[in-house]
């Protein structure tokens, strides 16, 4: 398989590695924040900025388009925020509003420029369901370059994150710009959808955010672990998708990214070792002969003694 | 008839049933389930056509209605596990549509054409795809589809109204009457993957989580009635598609996309304009509103 040994591929590998990584480390955030949802009405929220910015520029420049991205979606968590706060519809309802109607202003704005003939158009397609081979080197580099500063960033407030996802009172208490932290929070998230898009593609890019922290739950009750499982799962279903997708010709690299995770996931719901389904089962088993033989047996008279 | 009318009375089909069953699903806030399912309900559509080499309805339709139950039941199951509901929500759907894609992109050849189709839906090709009804004459087919699910819809609806309100507002009070809360659970989520899948065909994935969630929660902007905010509901769903198709035309560019965007238009208006619970109506009168904050 000569593919998998050319350079090219292999900067590929690695930045969707980190990409997995990035992701899962913010899946965490999001996960104990009880908005796993928002990445994917977020990314959705995106497509409509991505469009818009090529036709402003009529150019596919990753750098632009992100931007582009970015900020659409970050009105679409203001929109979603405005909504919850100052009418009595709940935050799910205005998720699947700004994440529908969003997405369909998406296609109409798409439709539009695929009509309009311009020669560079059909890459936009390919943001749907993302295409990490159609990355060049420039688009390669600048999505290892920020997943990295977000993993950075993570990693160096990890104390801060902790509190401020955990015991906020208390973080208010130490003066934690609370509001502050939560901007951050919603930055990053945003900044790793966008940056993701690309290769995983609008649809899925929320099951890299979403799926790696529910399995990493399943192994470690520690908030730590779970973060760095969550990378690894995360970054080795980053990996393991692309190299998959590579093997055929124009097979879409997010679905296979997705359904790696989702095998490991299946994997720590049966074997995982604090809440997995065959550990609970055999600590189920044991209680039960314990308390047999601790309540019921020495009460019940046996056959053949006395 | 002519080409407009069918179009504009399928679209009308979808409005009004997705805006019936959209009711629930907002009071029962599982608005994301909407989304799920619409994602999902494309690994049945490709696992039916993979099954029987056809692309005909009725496959579809029951292989639609199955993953929509399967999606249902997952997500369920995995919320019983300590996941909890957005996250198992999330793990899910994402992961049926991946297969989907996967099956579509590696057994059927060509994915982008087929997929995009079943996201976007194209609803101008409706009118070309006939058949002959006994009394009406040549209708076509997905219109006659959407007839007979909206009757479907009501029905179900209908004949249950009471428990759907019980359950829907006060699912404990509901339990101890002895209403089977978790089968009227199942029950309404089988009839969303029905609307979704007969929708899907016409108007795609994308327009129906847009019919389902947008026009009810910009009826619940109006009213506190339950009976006229699902009049409302279907009249915001017609408003929208009527709206949606002549911009569409006017701009030259995706229907269903246009459709599904005057959703979002339609509620931004209830969302400032409405009487009883817009933005300005409550900037207007703030002594109302600061009574209200003092008695809760």
């Amino acid at each position: 398989m000569p593919i998998l040994l050319s350079s090219n591929f292999q900067w590929v590998l690695l930045s969707t590695m980190l990409l997995g990584m990035a992701s899962g480390f913010i899946g965490c955030l999001a996960y104990w924040k009880r908005q796993s949802l928002m990445s994917d009405a977020l990314s959705h929220a995106a497509l409509p900025g991505i469009v818009i910015a090529f036709m402003i520029f009529q150019e596919k420049n990753f750098f632009v388009l992100i931007v582009g991205a970015g900020l659409s979606a970050l009105f679409g968590a203001f929109l979603i925020q405005t909504i919850k706060s100052s009418s009595r519809i709940t935050e799910d309802t205005a998720m699947g509003m700004i994440l529908a109607v969003f997405f369909g202003g998406g296609i109409v704005l798409l439709t539009m420029v695929n009509r309009s003939g311009n020669g560079n158009q059909a890459g936009l397609d390919s943001f749907i369901f993302g295409q990490a081979a159609s990355m060049v080197e420039k688009d390669v580099t600048l999505m290892s370059l920020l997943a990295l500063l977000i993993i950075f960033i993570v990693f160096l407030g990890f104390k801060e994150w902790k509190l401020f996802l955990f015991d906020p009172e208390f973080a208010k208490g130490l003066n934690l710009p609370l509001k502050g932290m939560n901007i951050l929070y919603l930055s990053l998230l945003v900044l790793t959808i966008v940056i993701g898009i690309q290769a995983a593609g609008v649809i899925l890019m929320s099951a890299l955010i979403i799926i790696p922290p529910v399995s990493a739950r399943y192994w470690t009750h520690s908030f730590k672990r779970m973060m760095w499982l969550s990378a690894i799962f995360g970054g080795g279903s980053g990996a393991i998708g692309t190299t998959i997708s590579s093997l055929g010709s124009g097979w879409p690299t997010g679905p296979f990214i997705v359904t790696t995770s989702a095998v490991i996931f299946l994997i720590s719901l049966f074997f995982g070792l604090k809440k997995g389904l065959v550990i609970e089962y055999l600590m189920l088993r044991n209680k039960k002969t314990e308390i047999n033989q601790k309540l019921v047996e020495p009460f019940v008279a046996k056959e053949g003694k006395q | 008839m002519t080409y407009t009318l069918w179009i504009l009375l399928t679209a009308a089909l979808v409005g009004v049933s997705c805006g019936l069953a959209g009711v629930f699903l907002i009071l029962r806030k599982m608005a994301m389930m909407a989304d799920a399912i619409s994602h999902t309900v494309l690994l049945g559509i490709v696992v039916a056509y993979l099954l029987t080499h056809t692309l005909s309805g009725i496959y579809m339709l029951i292989g639609a209605v199955l993953t929509g139950i399967l999606t249902t039941f997952l997500v369920q199951w995995f919320h019983s596990r300590n996941v909890p509901q957005d996250a198992s929500i999330g793990v899910v759907f994402t992961t049926l549509f991946a297969i989907g894609v996967i099956l579509i992109a590696t057994k059927t050849g060509n994915v982008h054409l087929d997929v995009q189709h079943a996201l976007m839906g194209e609803i101008s090709f409706i009118p070309l795809n006939v058949m002959i009804i006994p009394v009406i004459g040549e209708a076509p087919i997905a219109t006659f589809i959407l007839l007979f699910v909206l009757l479907l819809v009501i029905l179900v609806l209908g004949l249950f109204y009471k428990e759907w309100k019980i359950t829907s507002f006060d699912p404990a009070l509901a339990a101890s009457l002895g209403i089977p809360v978790l089968l009227l659970h199942y029950v309404f989520m089988t009839l969303v993957s029905v609307t979704t899948v007969a929708a899907f065909d016409a108007v795609g994935a994308i327009m129906v989580v847009a019919m389902l969630i947008v026009p009810a929660a910009s009826a619940y902007l109006w009213t506190d009635r339950l009976s006229l905010m699902l009049v409302l509901s279907s009249f915001f769903g017609i408003l929208s598609a009527v709206m949606g198709y002549y911009f569409a035309l006017w701009i030259d560019s995706s229907i269903s996309g246009s459709m599904a965007f005057s959703t979002g238009i339609v509620f931004l208006l209830s969302f400032i304009f409405s009487p009883k619970h817009g933005m300005l109506a409550n900037r207007l009168r703030p002594s109302v509103v600061k009574k209200e904050e003092v008695k809760t």
